[in-house]
């Protein structure tokens, strides 16, 4: 193959645009969104097992439980105040959380590895070059799926996309603005190189579409951008919200990234409108942290997690998965929440309601090597 | 050619003033010699931004006092604010004028290694001083880069290092505070050693407690505090270190092990070898890299050599792209105009578009830095603001080159023949220009 035609075959391949958009191709009416949690959320705080004694006591300088402002959800577990908007959520149905999660990873706790390894949804991290991501890979699975059913959101690298599947990319503050002419003589100079190519292609078209809503923080014009794509062509979203490690005054820190996340979801749901109902949002993140307060009146890194489920799709009201326990016993290394179900287990089964997808594929392709086990209805 | 890539390859590109270096003994020459970017463009002490610093908490809690303290208050902000964009500016400003680029390069990316995120309290407006503050190490020997990032009061506030206290000290006796292990973790997991490397739960837990006592005084100043240090020994690594009462010389001695490991070698030569010259660099020179580490305990220098005198850096491909500081760096160096002053400008031509692009000066978002890949870079949002600024920002700059000139001064033999086309074809001025800086040679190097 001469490298000519062996780029225009990369242009086939990866443009998210060759592929016609038509009533006929659209994936089903499901919608999933991702928000990645960059930092390792600490699960105990956002949802507080309270009526476990021993809790108060690994966290003495922590306010937990209803007698400190939290939302009681369900006479055992608390939500933590900043998500206290969230609360007619859970009582609506909308609101479900699972709790002690991990993935594979285990060991060193690093925030890189463990946020890739979350993003690869694989048993372990494969060497860089053969690394791609698990929503870019239930790309390739959902039938129907075209270069705009997928969307990254925002500046950063969501690697949870990557992949040889067509999915697009963009930040709701971009924009392009060039005379035809130019635009014409861009891409003659970009032709050869279609990393370029296809990035600029993607760019002139999106930035010529609608402008989201004004008056929107920058993290509710995330979600809104999502919503916007949603009730479109696009039926899965991809972004994140950092600000979680919170090694230090953890009281004081974590408010910020929940209330980014309350009202990012809130801007989703507002955007979604009557999708709502058919969408799904999981909140996930790397790991979770250690159990005991450590001297700085933080947490340090840890293991089992606490993954946050969303939307009109979700069966709420529930909290999702075994509670370990918190007795010294109980925990992971002695110092971790003892991880009791792979939070690949419960994206897989929102999966295969959302888009029809069997377990031989979740298994295989989109969660290669994971048992997903008995169905804990996470949907509606 | 060969010239042409020393430059953009190993500098900060291309100059219509300044000639590209002959080859491999004249890119290394640039290490030698005063410090003539930063003599030009001189960094405040982070002494001096720390006093600042705590004029502005001083002023801050008086402000309402009455009207000439909350002045004095707006007043401090504003010659804050008016700095750290002028220190924005001179970072971009050194790489674009100076004569010794790969030192620039060199200064970037080891403050990128060992990124201090800007924060509050010390972190505010004093992180460009703490990466000043690493340059007189940067061809000299890793251990001694290392000691001087990690001991730095602004790597010591970053990770949390300055509140952390050894479970069995004098301090934690007294029921104050306890063991924070997040600056242990990432000198073994990104500083040295690597995250692939092997190394337990265990060895970061016993690092953390022979970093117990590092701290900064409340002026900001580097500190050792024997009350919350651990007594030892601790064993990092299969080796023990320190003993009762602790001191700072234990430390010293675990970096200087950790510096000449051969895990950390690896690491950090392959580091290099990816950010200058390939995402996937060449086996080999990798391998010539980390030998020479080796043989030289970690000599920054003769590593350095190693990778240039290496046929595999020379390669015609230009795989990399420049990450958004190189490419506005290069820019600025090949229109050969002056780098924008003041608040508003910064913000205009530089702070906006950087953000924009994905990179924010002078600091990554977390610890581990700014990714490598050409693909994390060239993102539609992000190549849209890299296009944008080449289109608007020369006119605003009131640049008026040629566009014949800046094709041939941007880009001398790299460029394209389609680049080479449009620069023809283009229907104004602005617009050829912007082509030239939008091309992908441009972009790459």
């Amino acid at each position: 193959m001469d490298r000519r035609a062996f780029l225009i075959g990369c242009s086939l391949a990866a443009s998210p645009l060759v592929t016609p958009v038509s009533f006929a191709a659209a994936p089903g009416d499901g919608r999933l969104v991702v928000v990645i949690l960059r930092g390792a959320m600490d699960g105990l705080d956002i949802l507080q097992p309270y009526g476990d004694p021993v809790l108060a006591g690994l966290r003495p300088s922590f306010e937990i439980g209803p007698a400190a402002g939290n939302p009681d959800l369900d006479g055992f577990h608390a939500l933590h105040r900043s998500l206290a908007p969230l609360t007619s959520w859970w009582t609506g149905g909308d609101l479900a959380f699972a709790q002690a999660v991990s993935t594979p990873y285990r060991g060193k706790r690093s925030h890189f590895d463990g946020q890739d390894l979350l993003e690869a949804g694989t048993p372990g991290l494969l060497p860089l070059s053969q690394r791609d991501g698990w929503l870019n890979r239930l790309v390739g699975v959902v039938p129907g799926a075209h270069g705009r059913t997928a969307f990254a959101i925002g500046r950063e690298n969501m690697k949870i996309l990557r992949g040889e599947a067509a999915h697009s990319r963009w930040a709701p503050d971009a924009r392009l603005e060039l005379s035809a002419a130019t635009a014409d003589l861009l891409r003659h100079v970009y032709h050869d190189d279609s990393l370029f190519r296809r990035s600029a292609q993607e760019a002139l078209i999106l930035s010529a579409e609608d402008p989201g809503s004004a008056d929107l923080k920058p993290h509710e014009a995330l979600f809104d951008f999502a919503a916007t794509q949603l009730r479109a062509d696009a039926r899965i979203a991809a972004l994140s919200i950092g600000g979680w490690d919170t090694h230090q005054s953890q009281a004081a820190r974590i408010r910020q990234p929940l209330e980014r996340l309350a009202t990012g979801l809130a801007a989703l749901r507002q955007g979604l409108g009557p999708y709502w109902d058919r969408t799904a949002v999981l909140a996930v993140t790397e790991f979770g942290r250690t159990v005991r307060e450590n001297g700085t009146k933080g947490t340090d890194h840890g293991t089992g997690g606490t993954l946050l489920l969303a939307g009109g799709a979700i069966r709420g009201g529930r909290v999702l998965g075994a509670y370990p326990g918190l007795a010294e016993s109980d925990l992971l290394d002695g110092r971790d929440v003892m991880p009791m179900r792979d939070v690949r287990a419960y994206a897989a089964w929102a999966m295969a309601g959302l888009f029809g997808l069997g377990r031989y594929e979740l298994e295989t392709t989109v969660f290669p090597g994971l048992e997903m086990g008995e169905d804990p209805n996470v949907l509606a | 050619m060969h010239s042409a890539l020393a430059a953009i390859r190993f500098g900060t590109g291309l100059s219509p003033r300044i000639p590209a270096p002959d080859g491999p003994g004249d890119v290394i020459a640039q290490l030698e010699g005063p410090d003539r970017a930063l003599e030009a463009f001189p960094a405040l002490a982070w002494s001096e931004a720390a006093a600042e610093a705590r004029d502005w908490s001083r002023l801050r809690r008086a402000r309402r006092d009455g009207p000439a303290e909350r002045e004095a208050y707006t007043q401090h902000n504003r010659h804050i604010a008016e700095r750290n964009a002028n220190e924005v500016g001179d970072i971009i400003a050194r790489g674009a004028v100076t004569d010794q680029p790969f030192r620039e390069r060199l200064a970037w990316f080891w403050a990128d290694h060992f990124t201090v995120t800007p924060g509050r309290g010390y972190l505010r407006a004093s992180v460009p001083s703490y990466q000043a503050e690493l340059r007189p190490h940067l061809s000299g020997r890793f251990a001694d880069l290392l000691e001087a990032a990690v001991t730095h009061p602004a790597m010591v506030i970053y990770l949390d290092q300055s509140r952390s206290v050894g479970p069995n000290s004098q301090k934690a006796r007294n029921r104050y505070g306890g063991l924070n292990e997040n600056l242990a973790r990432e000198v073994l997991e990104l500083h040295t050693l690597g995250v692939g490397a092997g190394y337990k739960q265990a060895d970061v837990t016993e690092l953390a407690e022979l970093l117990t006592g590092l701290t900064v005084n409340r002026d900001g100043s580097p500190a050792f505090n024997p009350k919350a240090a651990e007594p030892g020994p601790e064993t990092v690594l299969g080796r023990t270190y320190g003993g009762d009462p602790a001191a700072p010389d234990d430390l010293r001695a675990v970096l200087r092990d950790l510096a000449r490991h051969p895990d950390t070698a690896w690491h950090l030569s392959g580091k290099l070898a990816r950010h200058f010259v390939s995402d996937r660099p060449d086996r080999g020179l990798v391998d010539a890299m980390a030998a020479k580490w080796l043989a030289t305990d970690g000599d920054l220098r003769a590593v350095y050599s190693a990778m240039l005198d290496h046929p595999a850096a020379w390669s015609e491909r230009l795989e990399k792209v420049r990450r958004p500081v190189e490419y506005l760096t290069a820019a600025f160096r090949a229109l050969d105009v002056p780098v924008p002053r003041g608040r508003r400008l910064t913000n205009a031509i530089l702070r906006g578009p950087l953000n924009l692009m994905g990179q924010s000066l002078p600091g990554a978002p977390a610890p581990d830095g700014w990714p490598e890949e050409a693909e994390a870079w060239i993102t539609p949002q992000a190549l849209a603001a890299r296009i944008e600024w080449s289109m608007r920002a020369p006119v605003r700059m009131q640049s008026q080159p040629q566009p014949r000139d800046v094709l041939q001064t941007a880009l001398g033999p790299l460029a394209s023949g389609r680049t080479r086309f449009a620069v023809e074809a283009a229907e104004t001025a602005e617009a050829a220009i912007g082509l030239v800086l939008a091309s992908p040679e441009f972009q790459r190097r």
